[in-house]
């Protein structure tokens, strides 16, 4: 088929398949698995995925062609988003054949949800200062402690869990990779109210939980490379949008925004230039990103720029629609609905500049690896992390 | 949409950069224009024919070639008359003449285009089977080292000299009399000839010259017909070609302060060990994709598609003249005190990229038409949005 046919095909896919209108929020997760798994059947999930754990093994090109479509509807993926961007590209680059056959198609099909359990009360920007252990015990490992912020973690089957299993080795070099069930005993999850008054993110409490062996992604102690992958896969899939779902009907985008302000008044047309101008930069850069990617050129660090501009644009762009709408930006009924579509846009956007490493981290990242700046002087690189201060002190 | 070069594109930069780096290093921009360079230009690379058409001796390639070369010799901040006389071929794709595309093609002739495309205060008279202009340019690009003048007049020049073309400000609308009905044409006049008077100027970038060109009876040629759209896009080609240019320039500030943070020490540490610099350096490398990103779309547009090509070229210059000029200025700012001295190279950049960047009017401008195309309804919302127009194949 050319990608002429398979846009079409996608386009009357999605014109007969996306769902109109609201979910009631008790609805929302069956019905999210149940618009996923008929994605995954008509063959719109994991299009770049390898077709022998349940891709499509196709090209960025359809990827690009059918999210492009998929633009024009609100798509209800974003319980999967830790899983489609993160996650389980992870397995799929690092998993064993086992555990590639056993999660990746229902992952895929949104028959499983995902969460990342890498961050810390004392161990975000410097995730490799983690404490939470996991201790050998026969053919599988008893783990001990507390992550903190892991997405969708309340709604999430498995979790891909980062440990420290050696305090003698210098940080980066004790830790391993596991995949844990959330709802094998010992796991709790709390969810953690968020600054927009939703709670999308939670605590995560270990004790004493069991985790086979065979549930192990990567070498004893080689997990922090493993973690390195997902990181990337982050960054890359937080920057193209993957399963984000931006609602067609963001209060905040340009197009949004020309209807609502007055564009005759210059100064308001000079903020929408700009908002324009940005927009369309960071578009085509993707856009040159993913045209790279195709001709075998893996971005890599660059990946890091993409989702700093992402996250300066959502600043900008929440920052501007409340500043161009004036008063009535901070206010609603009380129906329940809180204080509008632009309160919540600017109370949502400092997320972007957070998750998924902060602007500063991507900043040091791309002066390192992309630039070949020196690192800054550092006094934990080699140093046994048991005598290592981590986390937040005195 | 194509927005990565081709292994054709990719040698041809590889093939100017390595001649420039030998032949015309930024180090020697402060001299000037040196006329051998540009030979050699011209005659090993075939640059200045680069998108003459073939029948008249070029390579007939397209912008994204032009592109990539213009890069290149922005990064090594060329002078002389390399980026005038593109823009003068530029013109001359929408009005052929086969003296001029031949004479560029084979690097004899080096030329220049009147800036705005239609400029004000000409004035042009046919007289017996020629046509003759009056009125002063005040800042010509190169115009001491070009041989020909390419200017648009607002229509055909009319015999008693009333209704003055020259007296219609912009593109041919409006223009009074019969002769403006048809809109812009194109006339070459020859900058050694009879009645012009150039007038060089002093300029903060020491590395390319303007001036101001005087016509008195000049002799001109009327080479063919613009026509309003044909005046208008050939400013947006020339708008693409700056924004080439001022990719180069951006990038190689970026390269020289990048080089920089790694030697130089203080407090015992390199400089770009510290994150005051190393953040700042990290913002310019996105101002640089985006940058790239935009012109290699710009160019893509104006090979294939032109409908797209007002947008495209008015965003380059929005985008592209700000960021040049901002990360100039920051290379410039984390040389430290020797970024101030007259012998440091920094000062070329960031002149050359001031000067650039309000080369085609105040950036302004560039601005307000982009405002003005977007409520035109450009462009297409799915490309605003992040991803590529159903056009796209
Ligand atoms: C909405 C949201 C969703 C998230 N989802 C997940 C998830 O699903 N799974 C998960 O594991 N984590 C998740 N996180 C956690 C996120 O990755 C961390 O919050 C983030 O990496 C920052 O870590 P921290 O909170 O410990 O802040 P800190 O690391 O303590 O940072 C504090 C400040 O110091 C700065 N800083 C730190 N180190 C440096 C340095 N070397 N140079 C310069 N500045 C520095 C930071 O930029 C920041 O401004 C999520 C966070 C948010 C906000």
């Amino acid at each position: 088929m050319n990608l002429d046919d398979y846009r079409r095909a996608a386009r009357a896919w999605l014109r007969d398949n996306a769902p109109a209108g609201e979910t009631p929020p008790e609805d929302a997760i069956p019905h999210a698995k149940h618009f996923m798994a008929r994605l995954y059947d008509a063959g719109y999930s994991g299009i770049t995925w390898p077709a022998r754990w349940g891709g499509q093994g196709l090209t960025q090109a359809e990827e690009r062609a059918f999210a492009a479509e998929a633009r024009h509807f609100s798509l209800p993926t974003y319980v999967f988003s830790i899983g489609l961007g993160m996650t389980g590209p992870t397995l799929v680059d690092r998993g064993s054949d086992e555990q590639r056959e056993r999660f990746v198609r229902p992952l895929l099909r949104g028959e499983e949800i995902w969460c990342q359990l890498f961050s810390e009360p004392g161990a975000g920007s410097d995730v490799a200062a983690l404490q939470t252990r996991a201790v050998r015990d026969g053919d599988r490992w008893i783990v001990n402690g507390q992550k903190v912020w892991t997405s969708v973690a309340q709604h999430a089957d498995w979790g891909l869990l980062l440990t420290r299993t050696n305090p003698e080795a210098p940080k980066h070099r004790g830790l391993t990779m596991f995949v844990v069930g959330m709802r094998d005993p010992g796991v709790t999850v709390r969810p953690l109210k968020d600054m927009t008054g939703r709670a999308h993110f939670n605590e995560v409490f270990f004790d004493e939980v069991a985790v086979p062996d065979a549930h192990r992604v990567g070498e004893v102690d080689d997990g922090w490379s493993v973690a390195v992958t997902t990181l990337l896969h982050e960054r890359l899939s937080i920057s193209a949008g993957v399963g984000m779902g931006r609602a067609k009907d963001d209060p905040t985008s340009l197009e949004a925004l020309r209807r609502t302000a007055d564009t005759s008044d210059p100064l308001v047309r000079d903020d929408l230039v700009e908002l324009h101008i940005r927009t369309r930069a960071l578009a085509l850069f993707n856009q040159r990103l993913a045209q790279e990617a195709e001709a075998g050129l893996f971005p890599g660090a660059r990946g890091s720029a993409a989702k700093l501009l992402l996250a300066e644009l959502t600043l900008f762009e929440a920052d501007l629609a409340t500043r161009l709408a004036g008063p009535s930006a901070v206010v609603g009924t009380r129906d329940g609905a809180g204080a509008g579509p632009l309160a919540h846009a600017i109370s949502l956007a400092p997320a972007m500049s957070l998750g998924g490493g902060t602007n500063e981290i991507m900043r040091n990242i791309i002066g390192e690896r992309v630039l070949g700046l020196p690192p800054g002087p550092r006094v934990d690189k080699t140093v046994p992390f048991k005598d290592l201060k981590v986390g937040t002190q005195g | 949409m194509r927005l990565v070069l081709t292994p054709e594109q990719r040698e041809l930069r590889e093939a100017v950069r390595s001649f420039l780096a030998a032949a015309a290093p930024p180090a020697k921009a402060r001299d000037g224009y040196d006329p051998a360079v540009h030979a050699r230009l011209n005659g090993e690379l075939g640059l200045s024919g680069l998108i003459v058409p073939e029948e008249y001796g070029g390579a007939g390639a397209g912008m994204a070639e032009l592109a990539v070369a213009l890069e290149e010799t922005g990064a090594a901040l060329l002078p002389g008359p390399f980026l005038a006389t593109a823009f003068a071929a530029l013109a001359l794709t929408r009005a052929p003449d086969k003296e001029l595309l031949t004479g560029v093609a084979e690097g004899r002739l080096t030329a220049t285009l009147a800036l705005p495309v239609v400029p004000d205060g000409l004035t042009a008279r046919a007289e017996g089977g020629g046509v003759t202009l009056r009125g002063t340019l005040p800042q010509v690009l190169s115009g001491a080292e070009a041989d020909v003048l390419l200017a648009a007049l607002p229509g055909a020049p009319a015999a008693d000299g009333s209704g003055a073309p020259g007296e219609s400000s912009a593109g041919g609308s409006g223009a009074p009399g019969e002769s403006a009905a048809d809109g812009p044409v194109l006339v070459a006049v020859d900058l050694g000839g009879p009645g012009v008077t150039r007038v060089p100027l002093e300029t903060l970038d020491l590395t390319r010259g303007q001036t101001r060109v005087e016509l008195d009876g000049a002799p001109a040629r009327v080479l063919g017909r613009l026509g309003a759209e044909g005046a208008a896009a050939v400013a947006d080609l020339v708008a693409v070609a700056l924004a080439a240019e001022q990719l180069g320039v951006l990038r190689a500030s970026l390269d020289a302060i990048v080089a920089y943070a790694k030697i130089r020490v203080t407090f015992g540490r390199f400089i770009g060990s510290y994150q005051g610099v190393k953040h700042k350096l990290a913002d310019m490398h996105c101002k640089l994709e985006q940058a790239e990103s935009v012109v290699r779309h710009a160019a893509w547009t104006a090979d294939e598609d032109p409908a797209e090509l007002p947008h495209a070229a008015a965003l380059a210059q929005a985008y592209v003249g700000r960021a040049c000029f901002e990360v100039a200025r920051d290379h410039l700012l984390l040389h430290g005190g020797v970024g101030f001295t007259w012998e440091h190279d920094a000062h070329l950049f960031y002149k050359r990229a001031k000067a650039d960047e309000v080369l085609l009017g105040p950036p302004r401008v560039h601005r307000a038409r982009l405002a003005a195309l977007m409520e035109a309804g450009e462009p297409a919302s799915t490309e605003a949005a992040g991803e590529p127009a159903p056009r796209e194949a």
